[in-house]
């Protein structure tokens, strides 16, 4: 599969600070592909350096082949783009945000009167193609904001945080609609801070940190690599958890301790959960679990994703 | 329900390359790197959408300022005019006040709106309402919002200016067929400040900082021989207003009002060709500062 947009120590400085330092990466053409990390990691600066809307200060970069940089324009013609905050269009009506849009990539109005039907039908908004934006909830402006961002049927669509701040429902919905578009051969950028996220969507990621990349696999691979199979969460009461881990030696592979439980990474959770009763100790709670990337993060940063 | 994959796309010509009308890649002209990094060449659909947002919105935003030089008109130069009576105007002939307010009123209010759409207007797309944001996603350069944007502010000075006219000449206060060239006149009064006005906007960071335009443009307003002859100064402080620009608006407006036009007229109009050269490229050279941080 030929790479789609390829990063070779891609950089972003403000003054002092060092956004993103010194990113390598690729996208191969239909995959979906991610950047997890914490608020600050520098994933949104990446994303919009390739998409052409922020000038980068080293590296190299290209998407299909140009450089962003200097080829902006041209670039975006084929990428779709869906901001970590929406930015429709507030003066305009719903059906007119996606048709005006599409008029910005010089998409005729005869292809945009049929694009923006089937477009609206496919973010379910066929009943409010007349309403103003202001009236949408924020599940369905994130859903019109993504219709937007495939009017001109783009080869890449880029997408910040799409889901943040949307209830459960509204973020399924979503996911819904982002496989369908995958399935579709459309291939997906992602930035997220969200775990279940990245599992969902994602066939390999990189994990972000302070600019500069940590891991990267598939979700699989990665928890294979940094985790163990199985996660044992024992709570023994905040003021508890520090004493109670020196008995835990020997329990499981490793422990981590967090304010307010102890993680026992073992291959077999509830083989671990014996272990520890055996020894004489009782937590409040205890819950075994499948390992995911949440685990990888902290065992590459000792922090967690979400403060 | 499915996803709108490109197989299904309507009119769409293949992968990748759906319906264009207006070609973004134009094959076999050359353009030169700065240029093709900033423009696609779609003013058009920037206007566009300025048009459609027109058309949608209330009707009373842009009368209001089209009312406000009428306003003005009818309480200095109606109602105040009835206690001064006739004045010198352009050529030494008596005009009444009214008649030599009226054009200086114009060029004011081609610069209020011509400065109201590129400053305030366009501070508020870029921090608040993010729309520049969302047209950089697309295929459209920062060069192309730009000049759609001070072509918005023609369109507007433009409408203003003719309405304006229209009140004037309905009142008797204009008496040369050369005043059917105050139109264009405000178009290129527009121009110079929307021009010069999305230049300076590039450096502002807020309000506080945006407020300083409106504390620049009063005085200018009150001072620029609007309201009276710029006689009644010293001499020192009549080079002072003639280094401004409305100053020159207000003379040629008031020159064509009457039809005495002589060498200065051509002075003030290149004055605004000037003015307008140096904000486009003040607006160029700012633009990835203006709109790609």
């Amino acid at each position: 599969m030929p790479a789609v947009i390829t990063a070779r120590g891609l950089r972003k400085t403000y003054g002092n600070f060092t956004a993103v330092d010194g990113i390598d990466l690729e996208v191969e053409a239909g995959e979906s592909f991610g950047l997890l990390g914490p608020n600050g990691a520098g994933k949104s600066t990446t994303m919009r350096m390739i998409g052409g809307t922020l000038d980068r200060d080293g590296g190299e970069l290209a998407v299909l082949g140009l450089d962003p940089g200097t080829q902006g324009p041209q670039v975006r013609a084929h990428l779709g783009v869906v901001p970590q905050q929406d930015n429709l269009d507030e003066e305009l009506r719903v059906r007119e945000n996606i048709v005006m849009y599409g008029r910005y990539f010089g998409l005729s109005r005869d292809y945009l009167r049929d694009k923006s039907a089937e477009l609206l039908a496919f973010a379910q908004l066929e009943a409010k193609a007349k309403d103003k934006v202001s009236a949408l909830s924020g599940g369905m402006k994130r859903r019109l904001t993504i219709a937007r961002g495939l009017v001109n049927e783009p080869r890449i669509l880029l997408l910040d945080e799409p889901t943040t701040g949307l209830d459960p429902q509204a973020r399924h919905i979503l996911w819904d609609r982002l496989f369908r578009l995958k399935e579709a051969g459309t291939t997906l950028v992602v930035t997220t801070h969200f775990m279940d996220e990245a599992e969902q969507l994602c066939d390999r990621l990189i994990v972000v940190d302070h600019g500069r990349i940590m891991a990267q696999g598939s979700p699989a691979s990665l928890i294979r690599e940094h985790s163990t199979r199985e996660v044992l969460e024992l709570r023994f009461g905040s003021a508890r958890n520090a004493s109670v881990v020196a008995q835990l030696e020997g329990v499981g592979e490793r422990q981590e301790v967090l304010p307010d439980r102890i993680l026992v990474y073992a291959h077999d959770g509830e083989a671990a959960l014996e272990q520890v009763t055996s020894r004489g100790l009782h937590p409040v709670t205890s819950l075994v679990r499948r390992a995911s990337l949440e685990d990888v993060f902290l065992r590459l940063t000792g922090r967690s994703l979400v403060d | 329900m499915s996803a709108p994959g490109r197989g299904l796309a309507p009119g769409g010509g293949g992968a990748g390359e759906p319906g264009r009308d207006l070609a973004v890649p134009r094959h076999g002209i050359p353009r030169p790197a700065w240029l093709s990094s900033s423009a696609s060449g779609n003013v058009g659909a920037v206007l566009e959408r300025g048009l459609a947002v027109v058309r949608n919105q209330n009707w009373m935003v842009l009368a209001s300022g089209f009312f406000e030089p009428v306003f003005y008109l009818l309480a200095m130069g109606v109602g105040m005019g009835s206690l001064v009576g006739t004045v010198t105007g352009p050529g030494g002939q008596p005009v009444e006040y009214a008649a030599y307010i009226a054009p200086a009123l114009l060029a004011t209010s081609a610069m209020n709106g011509a400065i109201y759409d590129s400053t305030w207007n366009v501070f508020f797309k870029l921090r608040f309402a993010k729309l520049y944001q969302a047209m950089l996603q697309t295929s459209l350069g920062p060069l192309d919002v730009a000049l759609g944007e001070i072509l918005m502010a023609l369109f507007r000075g433009f409408l203003y200016a003719l309405g304006f006219l229209g009140v004037i000449a309905a009142l008797g206060l204009v008496t040369s067929w050369w005043s059917l060239l105050m139109v264009p006149a405000a178009v290129l009064i527009a121009l110079g400040f929307a021009a010069l006005g999305m230049g300076v906007t590039s450096y502002l960071t807020s309000f506080q900082q945006m407020d300083l335009i409106n504390f620049a443009l009063l005085p200018m307003f009150l001072f620029s021989a609007t309201l009276y002859p710029i006689a009644v100064y010293p001499e020192w402080i009549q080079w002072v207003i003639m280094a401004m620009p409305l100053w020159h608006g207000v003379e040629l407006m008031r020159q064509l009002s009457v039809g005495h036009l002589d060498a200065l007229s051509g002075v003030h109009a290149l004055y605004f060709v000037g003015m307008t050269l140096v904000g486009l490229v003040l607006t160029t050279l700012r633009l990835r500062a203006l709109f790609l941080r």
